[in-house]
């Protein structure tokens, strides 16, 4: 029998992750595509090619609906620390209350304030000064990143503090090593490239959707489905396998610094050199060995210190009441790593394919892509859970214990927030995800303004003037 | 004298103030112009209501994510605190605010008739049901916290009185004010008189509710009372409900003859006022009864660097926020909307 207080914490983590996990997708979303709609009306001023806006006003509506809901599920991040995880900010909000507030002052007013011209305001301002509102929020989208990040990464790899030894609080002392602590940059690129990938994903998805259709009618070549998929898969071509690396060289730095984190993913539990890397296996935390694995000799030590004989971590250094829940990192590490290798693939076939003058013809290869719709963000989302389960039992990590920053709050209040939120969260979001495919159901190339007029963005609600 | 640990957190009591009053302001009108979805229920009519607020109900909403942050950073103990004494009115008011959040989106996406209906409800049920959550925090907030070694201790439910039911449903007036004045400004024709004859209403409620809420305030701890009502505070505080009094009068005035932005500002100061009168009630508990502002601030180096930032951001935000609201200025008519 679990403890009442174990059970409101277990309560407390499921909702968080459940929100949080949630809410990330939304931010993904609206980093790469405000880059992607900034890239497409640059184009289009540049070469006031059609296509480019037709695009632009193709995705602007997608972008509207998923910033909408990316905006009041983050509203909830911002309560949650406090109703929540009332120990965790009262230590450590001097530090991480303060990076979260630089996010709302130069990222979320940014983008706020400029979405409204940039969804309603092109004949108000003027293409030029439209231009500059796209880019204001797609900079907006990353500074808002950059400050999620350092914080999230401050929490991985603390340093610039010391503890108040009365109150145990965080006392901020060099803020330039808190922001810049060492996971920060590789967590910021490796996010970033994530958010990237998961929409080109996403946008070559529907360009296969709509050359695939295109190709059954026969009626059309269907131009704009073809310009997003080719501009989804360079995108593809060229950033998976720089995540690779960067991905690579966040792994040397977790080694470095959470060296726990990197036995709980691997599945080990003897610290060796020239060791093996486990490709499949079911660690067993009770027994503290990983059952049925499947090994290659010497991959472990290669891959995590780049030398045969490198020294790799294993989870029986480490007290039991320290070690990472093995079983869930090990397995949400393994799905990320063969979805991004899948990706790299698909990016290699691209280039083949474009080389034969078939990109637009191989059937296989579009629906290969279709498929991979949700790749990108399955990846990124197990690449959370790897990192931020694999941070347990801390939240900030090796100083403050999960246990000790939650809240004072009765099973019973968590239990019914929980039950909200998920119902609540399948409904709506359920519901946004619907009319996102069925705004995406419709072919970018079927005109959408009757009258010839030039608009971007989105239609203000159709007011009938006959009345 | 007092060094710096004493002097920042006024400063930025000031700065939270300040963000929490622009909230109100802004979010609260176009939470208002939600709320008046149930009573508006011409299809043309609602679209102009949205289009109204559309382009800047998001940067309304951003006001509110910076007051949780800089709690969150600055006064660490106050969110902390407080955040799990309102567990449940805060929990409602984010699902509400999600609700009514995407409402904006997906009353033009949806389909069929019903899809339609079901979201327009959404949309006003949604704004009500926050904007009480919003009003019944504050009671709550007011009537006093238990709060031990700096931990909340009280139950669940402890928010709930009728004091903070009757402060919901005055929140849910102002805020209905807010909006229908708002509407008066920003809209012509049948929809400017229906707003206007929704405004003289709500001010008349709203008035008696700034009564009501300022008659029981006093009683609910004894500083509050001896704040009000002792010689010589009293002449220092008296001013508020004059001015309260004069506000009402122009506005109601200018709603008569047809004014047509300043009963939106004269209500916008009916807030200022409301929010002026509840800090000198309080002052200078941070949560009462028992924390005061010191008692909830930052590690001063926190404070400092937090500081730095905020000084020149809020400024240029202010700015540009501005110039967003200036970009969508005037009517909305039946015939332009934004085209």
């Amino acid at each position: 029998m679990q403890h009442p207080h174990e059970i409101a914490l277990l309560l407390a983590r499921w909702q968080f992750a459940f929100t949080i996990g949630v809410h990330i997708v939304f931010p993904a979303f609206s980093i790469g595509l405000a880059v992607y709609l900034a890239v497409l009306e640059g184009i289009w001023l540049k070469t006031k090619q059609q296509v480019y806006l037709t695009l632009y006003r193709y995705w602007v509506k997608a972008f509207s609906l998923v910033f909408g809901m990316g905006v009041v599920s983050g509203v909830v991040m911002a309560y949650e620390f406090g109703t929540n995880w009332s120990g965790f900010s009262m230590k450590a909000g001097p530090i991480t209350g303060v990076l979260l507030s630089y996010e709302v002052l130069t990222a979320f007013f940014l983008e706020a304030g400029f979405l409204g011209i940039m969804l309603f305001g092109m004949n108000k301002v003027g293409k030029k000064l439209h231009y500059v509102a796209t880019c204001t929020v797609a900079l907006g989208t990353l500074i808002s990143a950059t400050w999620i990040l350092s914080s999230n990464s401050w929490m991985q790899t603390p340093q610039g503090y010391k503890i108040d030894p009365v109150t145990g609080r965080f006392l901020p002392e060099d803020w330039l090593a808190i922001i810049f602590n060492p996971s920060f940059p590789y967590r910021l690129v490796h996010m970033g490239l994530s958010a990237f990938l998961s929409v080109a994903f996403a946008v070559g998805a529907v360009g296969a959707w709509h050359l695939l259709k295109s190709k059954k009618t026969e009626q059309s070549d269907n131009h704009p489905a073809r310009v997003m998929f080719s501009m989804a898969l360079w995108m593809i071509t060229f950033v998976a396998p720089l995540q690779l690396i960067v991905g690579d060289m966040h792994g040397l730095n977790t080694l470095k610094y959470q060296p726990a984190k990197i036995a709980a993913l691997e599945g080990d539990w003897e610290t060796e050199s020239r060791a093996p890397e486990i490709l499949f296996g079911i660690p067993d935390m009770k027994e503290e060995r990983t059952k049925y694995a499947i090994k290659i000799p010497y991959a472990g030590s290669l891959i995590l210190t780049h030398s045969l004989d490198g020294k790799v971590p294993g989870l029986k250094d480490f007290p039991a009441n320290e070690r990472a829940p093995s079983p869930v990192v090990f397995f949400s590490f393994r799905i990320m790593v063969a979805l991004g290798c899948l990706m790299i693939l698909v990016g290699f076939g691209s280039l083949w394919l474009r080389w034969r003058k078939k990109l637009f013809k191989s059937s296989f290869f579009l629906k290969l892509v279709l498929c991979m719709a949700p790749a990108g963000f399955v990846a990124m989302l197990c690449g959370w859970v790897t990192t931020e389960v694999g941070r347990q039992p801390w939240t900030v990590y090796g100083q403050l214990r999960t246990a000790d920053s939650a809240s004072p709050v009765l099973a019973s209040s968590l239990t019914f927030s929980l039950i909200l939120f998920v119902i609540i969260y399948c409904f709506v979001f359920g519901t946004g995800f619907v009319f996102l495919l069925r705004m995406l159901r419709v072919s970018p190339e079927t005109p959408n303004n009757q009258d010839g007029k030039v608009r971007i963005g989105m239609q203000p609600h159709k007011v009938d003037s006959s009345k | 004298m007092h060094d710096l640990s004493y002097w920042l957190p006024l400063v930025w009591a000031a700065i939270v103030v300040f963000a929490i009053s622009t909230y109100v302001v802004l979010d609260g009108f176009d939470l208002g112009v939600g709320m008046l979805f149930a009573i508006e229920k011409t299809p043309n009519h609602r679209n102009i209501m949205v289009n109204t607020i559309a382009p800047v109900w998001d940067g309304n909403e951003t006001w509110m994510v910076l007051g949780g942050a800089v709690l969150f950073g600055v006064f660490p103990g106050g969110y902390s605190t407080l955040l799990p004494a309102f567990y449940i009115p805060i929990t409602v008011m984010l699902l509400s605010l999600i609700f009514r959040g995407v409402s904006f989106e997906y009353r033009s996406l949806a389909h069929t008739d019903s899809q339609k209906k079901f979201w327009n409800s959404v949309f006003w049920i949604g704004s009500a049901i926050a904007t009480f959550c919003q009003g019944a925090i504050l009671g709550g907030y007011v009537q006093g916290i238990s709060v031990t070694n700096g931990v909340f201790s009280g139950h669940a439910l402890d928010w709930l009185s009728p004091f903070s039911i009757l402060c919901g449903l005055s929140v849910m007036c102002g805020y209905a004010l807010l909006g229908a004045t708002w509407l008066v400004w920003r809209t012509s024709d049948e929809l400017e008189e229906k707003s206007r004859n929704w405004a003289k209403l709500l001010s008349v409620a709203m008035f008696l509710c700034i009564v009501a809420v300022s008659a029981w305030t006093p009683f609910l701890q004894a500083p509050y009372l001896r704040r009000w009502i002792v010689w010589p505070n009293i002449i220092f505080v008296s001013p508020v409900p004059v001015l309260v009094l004069v506000t009402g009068i122009v506005m109601w005035r200018s709603l008569q003859k047809g004014g047509v932005k300043s009963p939106f500002f004269c209500a916008i100061i009916w807030f200022l006022l409301s929010l002026l009168g509840l800090a000198i009630t309080i002052w200078p508990y941070a949560v009462p009864p028992s924390l005061k502002i010191w008692d909830i601030a930052s590690p001063v180096s926190s404070q400092i660097f937090e500081l730095v930032g905020t000084a020149f951001l809020i400024p240029i935000t202010l700015a540009y926020t501005l110039y967003s609201y200036h970009i969508f200025r005037g009517k909305v008519t039946k015939s332009d909307g934004y085209h």
